[in-house]
């Protein structure tokens, strides 16, 4: 852990990429930080730079065509100037990740098992014996049945639910202290993503890891995050405590998000879902000022100067990157079905039961 | 001629559809089946929209795709307008398709990316004959206007457009002939949260303007619950269960139901903390070699001795809601259900 109590701090991150088209900002400014034995959730819609801005993290975006600037401190050192074998020390090690789609993650042609043995051997001498014993007990870990067979199986022989868990044990090989998940849940069926949240949860309660996890879906940060950041055009336009960012939601672009969810638990109250305007923003060509402008009902002139992402709302945890003045907010945000804080509604959530 | 005798535009029964599993080079042997559809029957009214769920691998694109003869149905009965289906020859059948279009899931893969959106909207009415020349381009920029998209787009490629516009591309190309019926199969699930709301808000737009009826599926059950009037509940190539949409969703008969809709997580903390979701343990079995008697059995905590034994058949529990389990849920209090959640929270 750094002096400052952070596992991982993220300062003025760039990511700029050289295409034919022109400089694309995938990551443009960003900050955040991750605590130690927490969940840090980070939504945002595609483009938004949330995968780059991660993948950074663990070196994954250093290619010939791109610029990275900015500094990302894990336990006082910093991986944006961390050179290969600096950065190999910490990836799969310290840091460990998760992606989307688990069958395009794993090598088809190796054993899952051969993939977890070398995932130990590269960071730490350990005989063949040693490797094998200690891949069983996660694979076991992570509620995959039969773990000594499983262990000698291909990744096609597994199921999408029996190969994200696969992911997970791979990720856990060396105690990871920070496990970044990106969508780990998109690509899987809604019995099996409850099935690995928990799953993912559990662990977290056991290893006492932090978790980064990244998702579009509400619902899942819900579930799992402690503190939430909410991207948009490269940029964090939001970042609070989970309750604040639901409760107490402080820039326009997350009122647009909670405002045009579809909710399993409340009827349909209205014909039409509230939307938000338009199509996000180019990354070669983002808008001046505040990327969310053009989108914004509530846009004005001072809207073309870039806001800071600075504490506005008075806990000083919750910092958004919007002009409005806190009396404004208070007044827009009560649209004309009510306030777009959830937690100003008060009709009784009826959740389905199995009890009758 | 219109919907047949009780109000239904579209009446399925018992539609079966096996895919045949084959082995060996030279001599084709059927070693199995994919019953991705097994005995499916349903009603869809004039005008109004059913939602159709599931996880994957429970047939519900091979339903869309069999109701529009897509794919071959291997037996079984599809009415529409009480018109058998399955019995129409190739012009009649294709007459019969003016009347049903289908909205497929990734606008990526459903536009041909050589064609211009003018030809990729226009192309079904030139192809029924409808409208040619000045007539058509008319027609086509009238329709992208109407699904959001300016008219000017007309010579544009499907690459030139985001996900959300070509999805609205896709919609106008599904209006293009009047139809009564659209089977929408996933129409927002590749898109961006902020742009899926854009996309429902449009369709039931139209539904209104156009007074179509909709066959909606999704896998996202909040979507679903805010389009449909009534939701049909697949597993394993079946309909386990069918009713009013709020009825469904708040009342839930087959514990397949209710472990789906538990499943989601809502996207509201407190709401969330309060709840006990019901996780379901292992993964959807195999459509070549289901569960015998009741296929969700083996998943099941409720199930007992006679779900491996006899299949439960659907049956109606009242009010238009059918479902297809020997332990039905929420039959006694139904009232009481809600309360009990509400009070806990409050």
């Amino acid at each position: 852990m750094s002096a400052t109590g952070h596992l991982l701090e993220v300062e003025d991150l760039r990511v700029h990429f050289d295409t034919d088209d022109g400089v694309v900002k995938a990551v443009d400014g960003l900050s955040f930080t991750v605590e130690p034995g927490k969940t840090l959730g980070i939504v945002g819609e595609s483009g938004s730079g949330k995968s780059v801005a991660n993948m950074t993290i663990l070196g994954l975006t250093r290619a010939a065509n791109a610029e990275i600037t900015g500094r990302i401190t894990f336990e006082d050192q910093d991986l944006v100037a961390a050179d290969d074998a600096g950065l190999q020390r910490v990836r799969g090690n310290d840091i460990a990740m998760i992606f989307q789609d688990p069958l395009t993650s794993l090598h088809p042609f190796y054993k899952v098992g051969s993939q977890m043995v070398e995932a130990i051997q590269a960071h730490r001498d350990s005989s063949d014996a040693e490797a094998r014993e200690r891949c069983i007990e996660l694979l076991k870990l992570v509620g995959i049945p039969d773990a000594e067979r499983r262990f000698g199986e291909y990744p096609h022989e597994f199921s999408g639910g029996m190969r994200q868990r696969a992911m997970i044990a791979m990720a856990l090989t060396n105690d990871p202290k920070l496990l970044i998940a990106d969508e780990p849940t998109t690509a899987l069926d809604v019995t099996i993503q409850a099935q690995i949240l928990r799953l993912i949860d559990r662990l977290q309660e056991e290893l006492g890891m932090s978790v980064i996890m990244i998702t579009h879906d509400l619902g899942v940060i819900a579930e799992v995050a402690d503190d939430v950041l909410v991207m948009y055009g490269g940029r964090a336009v939001e970042a609070g405590s989970l309750d604040e960012i639901f409760y107490d939601p402080q820039h326009p672009y997350t009122w647009g998000l909670l405002g045009s969810l579809t909710r399993t638990d409340r009827p349909r109250s209205a014909d039409r879902l509230s939307q938000i305007a338009g199509q996000p923003p180019s990354l070669i060509a983002p808008p001046q000022g505040c990327h969310f402008r053009p989108r914004c009902p509530h846009a004005f002139d001072r809207c073309t100067e870039t806001p800071g992402l600075d504490a506005r709302s008075g806990s000083r945890s919750h910092l958004d990157r919007c002009w409005l003045g806190g009396e404004q907010k208070r007044e827009l945000r009560v649209g004309p079905e009510g306030e777009i804080g959830l937690a100003e509604r008060k009709e009784p959530v009826a959740t389905p039961t199995g009890e009758s | 001629m219109n919907a047949s005798a009780d109000g239904n535009l579209l009446e399925v029964e018992n539609l079966v559809k096996h895919f045949p599993i084959k082995s060996g080079i030279i001599i084709d042997r059927e070693v199995g089946r994919v019953r991705a559809v097994d005995d499916v029957s349903f009603n869809v009214g004039q005008g109004e929209t059913l939602g159709l769920v599931g996880e994957s691998g429970c047939g519900k694109s091979t339903l869309c795709r069999t109701l529009l003869r897509l794919i071959e149905p291997t037996s079984g009965s599809i009415r529409f307008e009480g018109q058998e289906l399955s019995e129409l020859g190739r012009s009649d059948l294709q007459k019969m398709r003016r009347e049903m279009q289908m909205i497929f899931q990734d606008p990526y893969a459903s536009l041909n990316p050589r064609k211009r959106v003018g030809q990729i909207v226009g192309d079904p009415l030139e192809l029924h004959g409808l409208a040619k020349g000045e007539e058509r381009k008319g027609r086509v920029q009238d329709l992208l206007e109407r699904v959001g998209l300016n008219p000017e787009h007309y010579n544009r490629y499907p690459h030139e457009f985001s996900g959300g516009q070509r999805q609205r591309i896709g919609i106008a190309r599904a209006l293009a002939l009047n139809p009564k019926l659209i089977v929408a199969d996933e129409p927002v699930s590749a898109l961006d949260v902020s742009i899926q709301a854009q996309i429902i808000n449009l369709l039931s737009d139209l539904q209104s303007e156009f007074g179509l009826t909709y066959i909606f599926v999704a896998h996202d059950l909040g979507v679903v619950r805010h389009v449909s009037d009534r939701i049909a509940v697949m597993y394993l190539g079946k309909i386990v269960e069918i009713g009013p949409a709020e009825e469904v969703y708040t009342n839930p008969i087959h514990p397949y139901t209710l472990s789906l809709l538990s499943a989601i997580p809502i996207p509201d903390p407190r709401a969330n903390a309060a709840r006990q979701p019901v996780v379901l343990e292992g993964d959807v079995p195999s459509p070549a070699n289901p569960p015998a008697a009741c296929r969700f059995h083996t998943r099941c905590n409720y199930a007992t001795e006679i779900c491996s034994q006899e299949e439960p058949p659907l049956i109606d529990h009242g009010g238009g809601h059918w479902a297809a389990c020997h332990h039905p849920l929420n039959r006694e209090a139904p009232q009481d259900v809600a309360a009990v959640v509400g009070g806990a929270r409050g």
